[in-house]
């Protein structure tokens, strides 16, 4: 296949828009638990716009009629149950489970609990000037949709833990791909020592884009939001492209941390992994942070540089 | 309990003796291993080819054996020390006692799939009785009221997959209805050398852990240069926007699993002898816990005669799909030496094959998988037929055999309310209801492909009685969470659901999800009916297709707590099952 450099970038603008690089999801993701598709017609994705016969690699897809397509596909997830809509006990004829006593009742696996940790990062970071490590990981454990989750990340330089974030959060599933979750976070290390009371919610939005946004309430008045964003591209089945961002912003100005109002720092990352097995991937790439507002006047009073580009090395795993 | 020796008239050709250890996927029979000397090695043990037992008394012992499928060895759970178990050989009317001896450290049990029989002997703990305790013998008592295929297999964890199930054969007693000069039970199943809870924990974590066969930046780049940018994009959107798979055809696949024809891995080649000129009857047993067969025999049609163990009107096909819980006998009559035969997974990472041979150590080409195709519009939104002239209709749905019902249009579907929260990842609200539909991956692939609407019982509807009301039963699930559910409640949120003695139901089944679930329900038989009522076959066990919607009328003649659930064993587990209590 040869490509001239039109059709190249042709390609990857493309290739960006089957990724979809857009901000519709926000909207159409974030909504879904309370999303009603006939009251938010903008959320609603009219299919006469589709080439459906791209859905069907057959040879009779000439024959088909894509004009008279209209389907609404909204309608197929989320929503809220319409008034007649099926009681799901409606035929157990006053039977319950507690009348069957002389027989121990099956328990199956939507009654265990499970658990898991994964280690999304754990890395060598390395700028010009330094070298230090970072990690970011979460837990869970718990049921299918209440679970109690355990999420840290931090960075430690010369063997000393820099900067640390730990999240305890009761997780709860709201909408088929969200959960809503809430706890504490406790920022720790050489530098920082803040409690905050924390409400998220953590998912999956359309195009496969996970989602982590979080509101943080902390002592003295102190407000923070971060929002982090990963997807995952597949290159081939075991080399995955994970692009990640990341911005935290702040109510209230935080002098001992040097922190400003607003948005106060955006680091953004593109990691290579390879899955040796799916639980076990080395990963490089490049991790590039940048400070914003008073946090980079802060950085430049202190000689340091308000934006870093690093190259990382790490392992991501899981079990 | 009589052991008929191996080179027994009844099963001709069943000669061949196997030590219960596998072979390795290069074909290399592996000597017999230091661990693999238990006791029961002396006894009649096979992998390849179950001992036969026939009579009305049976001894079934239950406990680990040592098995080696892939080159490592693993430990299984079996019956009387074989994969598969003894093939049992009844007689309808006769009354057959089975003492089930658990030799595990843990509770197990044993369901007859398919057999009629008071609820207490039905197996299924939690529901008919309280298990088989780790030690203790449980005895099984209960009068024959049917001939044909069954097959039997642990209702315990996941039991059934680390290898307890065997073919039932019951003899009619006004003599076979089925000639045949040959007759051998082909057990179809899948075998993991991994504990499968820690696969079920794996699908928990990342639902897609199995699937190696998903969309990449490549796939892309390449529909582009093929199909234009345009086409390439929208071909992805809808799936993307909705956050599903277009491959989420199987969630396990050949990745862990070896396939067995027989217990036999394909490098071991399991083969049935035969004469030429012979009528051949091949019970097809579709046992894996999470796979579904595509079966063929390159070179022979099949006439499929006998389906879920009730005779069917014969009808010749080059292939058909089983899944888990369904059997189906077909009679092949071979002219050459040699054939394959050939069950890919629907999930097109891997097969089982045996062969059909005049003698001893022939084998004939084996087919490549077929590539894996991406599931359709049908597969997801079913009939969009309030949308279309027929035209695009028939060529959107792919059934390719005609006869397309248009029933749907009528269809008013009313999703349960538990159907609107995190359990349930889509909702199906034109469901296609046409039965001449083979399924993806079946469609047009140049070969006459069995499908639902082929199978018609003999006689008819037995009951005759028009239902007296509906039940409606979705199925669901939640992919990225990994749940799946009926009307979006797992087991443990569900409550019975009553039949009334004596009564005469319409069940409807309609997916509310891209994979198809081989629904079972135990004690009563599900007399599958076309989108108009009428009867067509009676079954054990439906496997409803992806955005499918199909109806069934149930005799509810047997009094008690019965199962119902999706025969994929991973969903099972997972919540997709019902209690059953007819009173």
């Amino acid at each position: 296949m040869m490509l001239n450099k039109k059709l190249h970038s042709t390609f990857i603008i493309a290739g960006l828009l089957a990724l979809n690089i857009s901000t519709s999801w926000a909207q159409t993701g974030m909504t879904t638990s309370e999303m009603n598709h006939a009251e938010h017609s903008d959320s609603e994705m009219d299919m006469n716009d589709m080439d459906f016969s791209d859905m069907n690699i057959g040879d009779d897809e000439k024959s088909m009629d894509h004009s008279k397509m209209n389907m609404d596909m909204s309608a197929m997830q989320g929503g809220s149950a319409p008034a007649d809509a099926r009681d799901p006990h409606a035929n157990s004829g006053g039977f319950s489970f507690d009348d069957f006593s002389d027989i121990q009742r099956l328990v199956l696996a939507d009654e265990y609990n499970f658990s898991s940790l994964l280690v999304d990062r754990f890395e060598a970071v390395n700028t010009s000037e330094n070298s230090s490590s970072a990690y970011d990981l979460q837990a869970w454990y718990g049921r299918d949709y209440d679970r109690l989750v355990l999420k840290a990340e931090g960075e430690t330089d010369a063997g000393k833990l820099q900067e640390s974030s730990t999240e305890l959060l009761w997780s709860h599933a709201i909408a088929t791909f969200w959960n809503t979750q809430l706890g504490l976070r406790y920022d720790g290390g050489e530098e920082s020592d803040r409690k905050w009371l924390a409400l998220g919610v953590q998912g999956l939005a359309p195009y496969w884009f996970e989602i982590d946004a979080t509101f943080y309430a902390g002592e003295k008045g102190r407000a923070a939001f971060t929002i982090e964003a990963e997807y995952e591209l597949l290159l081939t089945q075991k080399l995955i492209l994970q692009p990640r961002i990341e911005a935290n912003f702040y109510g209230k100005k935080d002098i001992e941390l040097e922190q400003g109002t607003g948005l106060s720092d955006v680091s953004a990352g593109i990691r290579l992994r390879y899955e040796i097995r799916r639980e076990f991937a080395p990963y490089v790439g490049i991790e590039w942070t940048s400070k914003y507002g008073d946090t980079a006047n802060f950085a430049r009073a202190n000689g340091n540089a308000k934006s870093d580009t690093a190259v990382v090395a790490g392992l991501r795993f899981w079990f | 309990m009589k052991q008929i020796p191996q080179n027994t008239p009844i099963l001709p050709g069943l000669s061949r003796r196997r030590f219960l250890h596998g072979l390795t996927a290069g074909g290399v029979l592996m000597g017999l291993s230091p661990y693999i000397k238990p006791s029961w090695a002396a006894e009649s043990t096979h992998l390849g080819m179950a001992p036969i037992l026939t009579g009305t008394e049976f001894d079934l012992t239950i406990a680990e054996s040592m098995v080696n499928f892939t080159g490592k060895p693993r430990m299984a759970t079996t019956i009387n020390g074989s994969i598969p178990s003894p093939i049992l050989r009844w007689r309808e009317g006769e009354t057959v006692t089975i003492r089930v001896t658990n030799k595990l450290s843990t509770s197990t049990s044993i369901h007859w799939h398919g057999i009629l029989l008071p609820f207490q002997m039905d197996g299924v703990p939690g529901v008919s009785f309280n298990g088989i305790p780790a030690g203790s013998t449980f005895t099984y008592r209960f009068k024959v009221q049917q001939a044909g295929t069954y097959w039997y297999h642990s209702h315990s964890g996941f039991q059934e997959q680390t290898g307890m199930y065997g073919a039932i054969i019951i003899d009619p007693a006004a003599g076979a209805s089925i000639r045949a000069d040959r007759d051998y039970v082909v057990q179809l199943s899948d075998w993991t050398d991994e504990n499968p809870m820690d696969v079920f924990k794996k699908l928990k974590k990342q639902g897609d852990y199995y699937n190696f066969n998903q969309p990449t930046a490549a796939d892309f780049f390449r529909d582009a240069a093929e199909l234009g940018v345009g086409k390439a994009v929208s071909k992805r959107k809808m799936w993307n926007e909705m956050r599903m798979s277009p491959v989420d055809l199987a969630d396990i696949s050949g990745y862990t699993y070896t396939y067995l024809m027989n217990g036999t891995t394909p490098a071991g080649n399991w083969t049935g002898i035969f004469k030429s000129g012979e009528r051949i009857r091949l019970r097809f047993i579709s046992s894996g816990t999470q796979s579904f067969f595509d079966v063929r025999i390159p070179g022979l049609k099949m006439t499929v005669v006998h389906v879920d163990g009730q005779d069917v009107e014969p009808v010749t096909v080059d292939e058909f799909r089983c899944g888990p819980g369904e059997t189906y006998d077909v009679i092949v009559s071979p002219q050459d030496d040699v054939y394959t035969i050939f069950a890919q997974s629907l999930g097109r990472s891997g097969y089982a094959r045996g062969t059909l041979a005049t003698h001893e150590g022939l084998s004939a080409p084996v087919p490549k998988v077929d590539a894996p195709e991406w599931l359709t519009m049908a597969d997801m939104m079913g009939d969009m037929s309030g949308a279309h002239d027929m035209g695009a209709m028939a060529s959107m749905d792919h059934g390719m055999h005609g006869g397309m019902a248009m029933a749907a249009n009528a269809v008013h579907v009313r999703h349960a309310k538990t159907e609107y929260g995190p359990s349930v990842d889509m909702r199906v609200d034109t469901p296609r209801t046409n039965l001449d539909d083979p399924g993806i991956g079946l469609r047009n692939n140049g070969r006459r492909v069995l499908t639902y609407a082929d199978l018609h019982t003999p006689g008819g509807d037995v009951d005759g009685r028009d239902p007296g009301r509906e039940i409606e039963l979705h199925l669901t699930g939640n992919m990225e969470r990994y749940t799946w559910s009926l009307d979006g409640l797992e087991f443990g949120k569900s409550t019975p659901i009553h039949f009334r003695h004596n009564e005469r139901l319409r069940v409807i089944l309609h997916n509310d999800t891209m994979m198809t679930h081989p629904m079972h329900l135990h004690g009563m038989w599900s007399d599958l009916e076309t989108p108009e009522g009428e009867f067509l076959t009676r079954r054990h066990t439906i496997a409803v297709q992806p955005a499918q919607r199909v109806s069934f009328r149930v005799t509810a003649d047997a009094l008690g707590r019965w199962a119902w659930h999706c025969h994929l064993l991973y969903h099972m587990d997972a919540g997709m099952f019902r209690e059953v209590v007819v009173a």
